[in-house]
C-alpha cells in the first residue's frame, strides 16, 4: 500500500457534509425564525393595539358617565331660569339642593348679565363644599366674572361647555373643570343671553381613575385637555403645567407635536411614541373623550410588550443551538459511518490497483449504497481475477499457436526450392521465383525440377483458403505433382492424376489453381496445362508483353473426372514467361482498389529486359508499394523463366 | 497652584468683602433697608423677569431697599394697589398709565422697559382669514379700552367693521372657534396658541405695532407723591430693576429658574418652555437699537400721548418732563 493511502479521507467528506448541511440549516432556520419573529411582533402589536383601545374605550366611558350625569341638572336649571328668574333665596336654595343631591359636584354657581337679575349690576351666587359643609363663598372676582372662561365661552358660543381645567384658587392644588350652561331668555326680539348656570367638578377622582389604568409594568395612562395640557400624568409636576406641545418643544420632537395634534383633534389611534418619553421605545394608544373634548392616551413600553416574544425567541435560539449541536453530532456519525467502509474500500481498491487481486474486499453488513458498492466491487474483483486468469491462459494458447504457425510456415516455405540459380550448369534458360507470404500461413506454391536432361517442369499454384489446412493441402499437392511428373510427361495428364488424387477424401473441400508447364530446353517447345489459374505473361525478346493463352481447366480437387488439356507454344530465345498468383493482381491499396493487370503490364513492360530475379523483384516491389500500409491479404508469388535457347556451343 | 493664582484669590476675597460691607453698610450705620412693594400688572411670568431677578440677586437690597414683589393678577390691578398705598411701585403699559393719570392717579414713569408694541391680532387661515379685509364683520375678542387703541387704529386703517367680544384671560374662546380673531401679546398668547397645537403656518398674524400704533408697553411707575417723598428710593428701585433685566437677559436660564419659582408658588398652569419663549420675545422687544433699556424717549411718549388724546381717551397729557423721571 502506498503511503498516500494512509491519509484517512473521513475528515474531508464529513467536514464538507457538516458544513453544507449546517450552513443550509442555519440559513433556513434564521430566515424562518426572522419571519416568524417579525410576524409575531406585528400580530402582538395588533393585539396590543386592540387591547389598549378597548381598555381606553372602557375607561373613557367609565369616566364620562359621571360627567354626563352632572350635565343634566345645570341644563334643567338654566332652562327654568330662562323661563322665570326666581327670588335670590330660591336661587340659593336650588343651588344648595343641587350640591346636596350631587356629591360629585364640588361647587355650583349662577351668574347673570348686568342688570338682568332683579336689576342688580352683577349677580353671581356661588356655593361650594367647604370642610364637608355646603357654603356660599365669594368668587373673588365678582367685578369681572364676565371675563372668565366659564362665563364668556358659553355666552359667545351660546351652548353648554366644559371649561379647560384650572387650578381652583381657593381649593389649593385642586384641579377643576366647570360645566356651564347658558341661560337663554325669551324676548320679543328673540332669545337673549341672561347668564350661566355652572357646576364645578374636581378632577381628583378622575385623575385617580386615570392613574389606576396601566398596561404592563411601566405603561401608564394620561389625559390631555382640549388644548393639549396634561390633566393627568404619573408625574404630578407636569399636571396642568405642561402640555404635550410644550414637551414637544422642550425635546424638539415634531413627532410628539404631531401626536398631540392628532389627539386633540379627537382622533383615535395607535402610534409610536418618541423614545425620550420613557427613555426607551414605546407605543401609545389614544382615544377621545367626546363629552369634554379631552383625549386619553395609554403608553405601552415596547420592551415589556415584546418581553414574552423575546423570551420565546431566546428559548427558540437555545433550542436551535442544541438542535444544531445534535445535528452536528448526527452528521459526524453518519459521515464516519459512510466514510469508514469507503476508506477501507479505497485502500483495498488501491491494493487491487497494485495488482493484488486476491485482496478480499471488506463487505459491510449494510444494505445501503456503500454495501452495494462493496459487493459490486467484490464481484468486479472476482470477475477481474477470472478474466485475467483466462487472459493469461488464452495468451499462452495464442502464443503457442502462433509459434506453431510460424513453424508451420517455415516448414511450408522449406518445401519450396530456394536455391537460385537452380541449375547453374544449364545455360539454356534462367529461372527465378519468389513467394512473399501473407501474415497467415497461405496456400501459394511454385516448383520446378528437371524431368530429364533438357526437360524442365515448372508450376505456379494457389490453394484456396488459408491457414494450416491450406498449407498442408499445398504440401500434398506439391508432393503429388512431383510423384506424378516422374511417370507422366504430359502436363494435362499430370494435372488430371493429381486432381483425382486430391479429390479423394477432400472433406475440407479445398482446391488449388495451377499453371503447369514443361519446357524442352533444346527446342524451346513449351507444353503447358491450366487448372483455373490466371494466365502468365509472355515477354517477347523485344519486350512486348502478351498474355499466354491457356486451355480451360477446373481447379484441382473439386471434380474427380475433370478434364485438362495441354497446349504448346515454342519459345524463341530471349523470350520470358512470367507466371504469378492472384496475390499480385489482387493486391489492394488502403482504398481497397485492386492492383490489376494493367499496372502489372506496365511493370512488366518496364522491366522486360531485366534478368528474371530483377524482374521478380520489380513486380513484388510494385505490388507491395501499391498496397502501402494495407495488410497483405494473400501470398504473392511470381515465377519468371527466361529461355535463352539451346546451347550455342 | 501657581504663584499668580494666590494673588488673584486674595484680590477677589478683598473685593467681595468690600462689596458686602458696602451693601450692608447702611444697615450697620443704623440706616435700615427701606421697605417697598412692587405690583406687576399680571400674574408671575417672565414678563416681569427683571424684577424677580433683581430681587433674587439682591439688587434691590444693594440699593438699600427691602423689596416685596406682590402677586399680580386680574384681581390685583396696580392702579388700585398704588392708590390704596399697598404698593409703592407698579408696572403699567404706557397707555394704561396715561389713562389712569387722566383719571386722576398721578403716575410717573421711572423706567420704560418695552419700547414697542408687541400686540397682535391672530386668526386662523382655516377660517379663510389671510389679510385684514378678511376680518370684516367677524367677531374679534379685545382686551380693555387701553389695549384696544392700537387695535381700533388697525381697523380704521383698513376700514373694517368687526363685532368686538370681550377677551378673557386665556385664548380658549379663540381656540374653540368662538371668535374669528383674538388679541394676543407676541410673548404670551401667540405662544399659548402655538402650544395648544396650532402650527405657525396655520395662523394669520397681524402685528399691530406695524399695522396700527406702535405704543410702548411695560414700564415701572410710582406715584408722584412717593417720588417726592423719597426720590433716592425711587431711583434705587429703577436702577436695580434695570440691572435685574440686564442680568436676566445675560443669564436667561438662571432668570427662568427664578421666574419658575414664582410661577410654581402661584400654582400657575404654565411651563418653562412658555416662559422661555416669553423671555426671549421680551429680550427682542426690549433690546432694540435706539431705545436704551429703561429710557422712555420723548418721541415715543409724545406720539403715545397724542394718539390717546386723539382717541379721546386721555386728554391733557402731562409734559414729558413731568411724566418721565430720567434714570439716574
Amino acid at each position: 500500500m502506498s503511503p498516500s493511502l494512509d491519509v484517512r479521507p473521513t475528515r474531508g467528506l464529513a467536514f464538507k457534509l457538516a458544513v453544507c448541511i449546517l450552513t443550509s440549516a442555519t440559513l433556513i432556520f434564521t430566515v424562518a425564525f426572522a419571519y416568524y419573529y417579525r410576524s409575531s411582533k406585528d400580530m402582538l402589536l395588533a393585539s396590543v393595539r386592540d387591547n389598549a383601545q378597548n381598555l381606553l374605550r372602557r375607561a373613557v366611558s367609565r369616566l364620562e358617565a359621571p360627567l354626563s350625569a352632572i350635565e343634566r341638572v345645570p341644563q334643567f336649571m338654566a332652562l327654568k331660569l330662562g323661563q322665570e328668574l326666581p327670588a335670590p333665596a330660591d336661587l340659593d336654595r336650588d343651588l344648595t339642593d343641587f350640591l346636596t343631591a350631587n356629591p360629585d359636584v364640588f361647587g355650583a354657581a349662577a351668574a347673570f348679565e348686568p342688570l338682568v337679575f332683579h336689576g342688580l349690576p352683577r349677580y353671581s351666587p356661588y356655593f361650594c363644599r367647604k370642610n364637608g359643609e355646603i357654603a356660599q363663598v365669594g368668587l373673588g372676582y365678582e367685578e369681572y366674572y364676565e371675563l372668565q372662561n366659564w362665563y364668556l365661552v358659553p355666552k359667545v358660543l351660546q351652548k353648554p361647555v366644559w371649561s379647560e381645567p384650572y387650578f381652583d384658587e381657593s381649593g389649593g392644588d385642586i384641579v377643576m373643570t366647570t360645566y356651564s350652561v347658558p341661560v337663554m331668555g325669551q324676548t320679543p326680539a328673540g332669545p337673549a343671553f341672561l347668564g350661566v348656570v355652572t357646576a364645578d367638578v374636581a378632577l381628583d377622582w378622575l385623575r385617580a381613575q386615570v392613574g389606576r389604568i396601566s398596561l404592563y409594568n411601566s405603561g401608564y395612562a394620561f389625559l390631555l385637555s382640549r388644548s393639549g395640557v396634561l390633566l393627568s400624568h404619573p408625574d404630578n409636576r407636569l399636571v396642568m403645567r405642561e402640555s404635550i406641545f410644550s414637551r414637544a418643544e422642550q425635546f424638539a420632537s415634531p413627532e410628539l407635536r404631531t401626536l398631540g395634534r392628532r389627539m386633540i383633534a379627537g382622533e383615535e389611534g395607535f402610534a409610536r411614541l418618541p423614545d425620550f418619553i420613557l427613555g426607551k421605545p414605546a407605543w401609545v394608544a389614544f382615544a377621545p373623550m367626546r363629552l369634554t373634548g379631552w383625549s386619553m392616551g395609554v403608553i405601552v413600553p415596547e420592551d415589556e410588550l415584546f418581553a414574552p416574544l423575546r423570551k420565546l425567541g431566546r428559548e427558540v435560539a437555545i433550542l436551535g443551538g442544541a438542535g444544531f449541536t445534535a445535528l452536528l453530532l448526527v452528521i459526524a456519525a453518519i459521515a464516519a459511518h459512510i466514510t469508514r467502509p469507503l476508506s477501507r474500500l479505497a485502500a483495498t481498491a488501491a491494493e487491487i490497483a497494485h495488482g493484488n487481486l486476491d485482496a478480499p474486499v471488506p463487505l459491510g453488513a449494510g444494505h445501503d449504497e456503500v454495501g452495494a458498492l462493496s459487493r459490486s466491487f467484490e464481484q468486479m474483483r472476482l470477475a477481474l481475477r477470472d478474466y485475467i486468469a483466462d487472459l493469461t491462459a488464452t495468451t499462452k494458447a495464442k502464443e503457442r499457436l502462433e509459434s506453431e504457425l510460424k513453424i508451420a510456415r517455415n516448414i511450408q516455405m522449406s518445401f519450396l526450392p530456394k536455391r537460385f540459380p537452380p541449375f547453374p550448369e544449364i545455360t539454356s534458360f534462367a529461372l527465378h521465383a519468389d513467394l512473399l507470404p501473407a501474415r497467415e500461413v497461405g496456400g501459394d506454391l511454385y516448383d520446378f525440377f528437371l524431368l530429364g536432361p533438357g526437360r524442365l517442369l515448372f508450376l505456379v499454384g494457389d490453394v484456396s483458403g488459408k491457414g494450416v489446412p491450406a498449407a498442408l493441402f499445398m504440401a500434398v499437392t506439391k508432393t503429388l505433382i512431383k510423384g506424378n511428373a516422374e511417370q507422366e510427361s504430359d502436363p494435362a495428364e499430370i494435372l488430371a492424376k493429381v486432381n483425382r488424387e486430391l479429390c479423394v477424401d477432400n472433406e475440407s473441400m479445398l482446391f488449388v489453381t495451377m499453371f503447369l508447364a514443361i519446357l524442352d530446353c533444346d527446342t524451346g517447345e513449351m507444353t503447358f496445362s491450366n487448372a483455373g489459374h490466371n494466365p502468365p505473361a509472355r515477354i517477347a525478346p523485344d519486350g512486348t508483353v502478351s498474355w499466354l493463352a491457356l486451355p480451360r481447366g477446373l481447379f484441382l480437387g473439386v471434380m474427380e473426372d475433370a478434364v485438362y488439356r495441354t497446349a504448346t507454344v515454342t519459345l524463341t530465345p530471349g523470350e520470358k514467361i512470367v507466371a504469378f498468383t492472384d496475390g499480385v493482381t489482387e493486391a489492394q491499396n488502403p482504398a481497397q482498389e485492386l492492383f490489376g493487370t494493367d499496372r502489372l503490364l506496365t511493370v512488366l513492360s518496364k522491366a522486360a529486359s531485366m534478368p528474371p530475379e530483377v524482374l521478380d523483384a520489380a513486380v513484388m516491389q510494385a505490388a507491395t508499394e501499391y498496397a502501402e500500409d494495407a495488410e497483405q491479404a494473400d501470398d504473392i508469388t511470381v515465377l519468371t523463366l527466361l529461355y535463352r535457347g539451346s546451347d550455342p556451343t | 497652584m501657581r504663584k499668580g493664582d494666590w494673588r488673584r484669590l486674595v484680590a477677589v476675597a478683598l473685593l467681595s468683602w468690600c462689596v458686602m460691607t458696602a451693601a450692608t453698610g447702611r444697615c450697620l450705620a443704623g440706616e435700615a433697608l427701606k421697605k417697598a412693594s412692587l405690583i406687576p400688572q399680571w400674574e408671575p411670568q417672565a414678563q416681569f423677569a427683571g424684577f424677580y431677578v433683581a430681587l433674587a440677586k439682591g439688587f434691590y437690597a444693594a440699593e438699600g431697599v427691602d423689596m416685596t414683589i406682590l402677586r399680580g393678577g386680574p384681581g390685583q390691578p396696580p392702579s388700585r394697589l398704588l392708590a390704596e398705598g399697598k404698593a409703592q411701585f407698579g408696572t403699567f403699559f404706557l397707555a394704561t398709565a396715561l389713562l389712569k393719570r387722566a383719571e386722576g392717579l398721578p403716575l410717573v414713569n421711572l423706567a420704560q422697559f418695552v419700547p414697542h408694541s408687541t400686540q397682535l391680532l391672530i386668526a386662523k387661515k382655516a377660517d379663510g382669514i389671510e389679510k385684514p379685509a378678511d376680518l370684516a364683520g367677524g367677531k374679534v375678542s379685545l382686551w380693555g379700552p387701553e389695549f384696544q387703541l392700537s387695535t381700533r387704529t388697525f381697523f380704521q386703517r383698513y376700514g373694517l367693521t368687526v363685532e368686538p367680544v370681550p377677551q378673557g384671560f386665556t385664548v380658549d374662546l379663540f381656540l374653540r372657534g368662538g371668535v374669528a380673531a383674538c388679541s394676543a401679546m407676541r410673548y404670551n398668547e401667540y405662544h399659548a396658541i402655538i402650544n395648544a397645537g396650532l402650527d405657525p403656518e396655520e395662523l394669520t398674524v397681524f402685528d399691530l405695532g406695524a399695522h396700527g400704533l406702535d405704543l410702548p408697553e411695560d414700564g415701572l411707575y410710582t406715584l408722584a407723591s412717593v417720588l417726592a417723598a423719597d426720590p433716592d428710593l425711587c431711583r434705587g428701585v429703577a436702577r436695580a430693576s434695570v440691572r435685574g433685566w440686564e442680568y436676566a437677559f445675560a443669564h436667561p436660564e438662571e432668570a427662568l429658574d427664578v421666574v419658575m419659582s414664582h410661577v410654581s408658588a402661584a400654582h400657575l398652569p404654565t411651563n418653562r418652555m412658555h416662559q422661555k419663549w416669553m423671555l426671549e420675545s421680551l429680550r427682542q422687544a426690549m433690546t432694540g437699537p435706539g431705545d436704551p433699556l429703561g429710557t422712555l424717549t420723548r418721541l415715543r411718549y409724545q406720539a403715545a400721548a397724542k394718539a390717546l388724546g386723539a382717541a379721546g381717551l386721555a386728554a391733557n397729557a402731562p409734559s414729558y418732563e413731568e411724566f418721565h423721571v430720567p434714570l439716574p
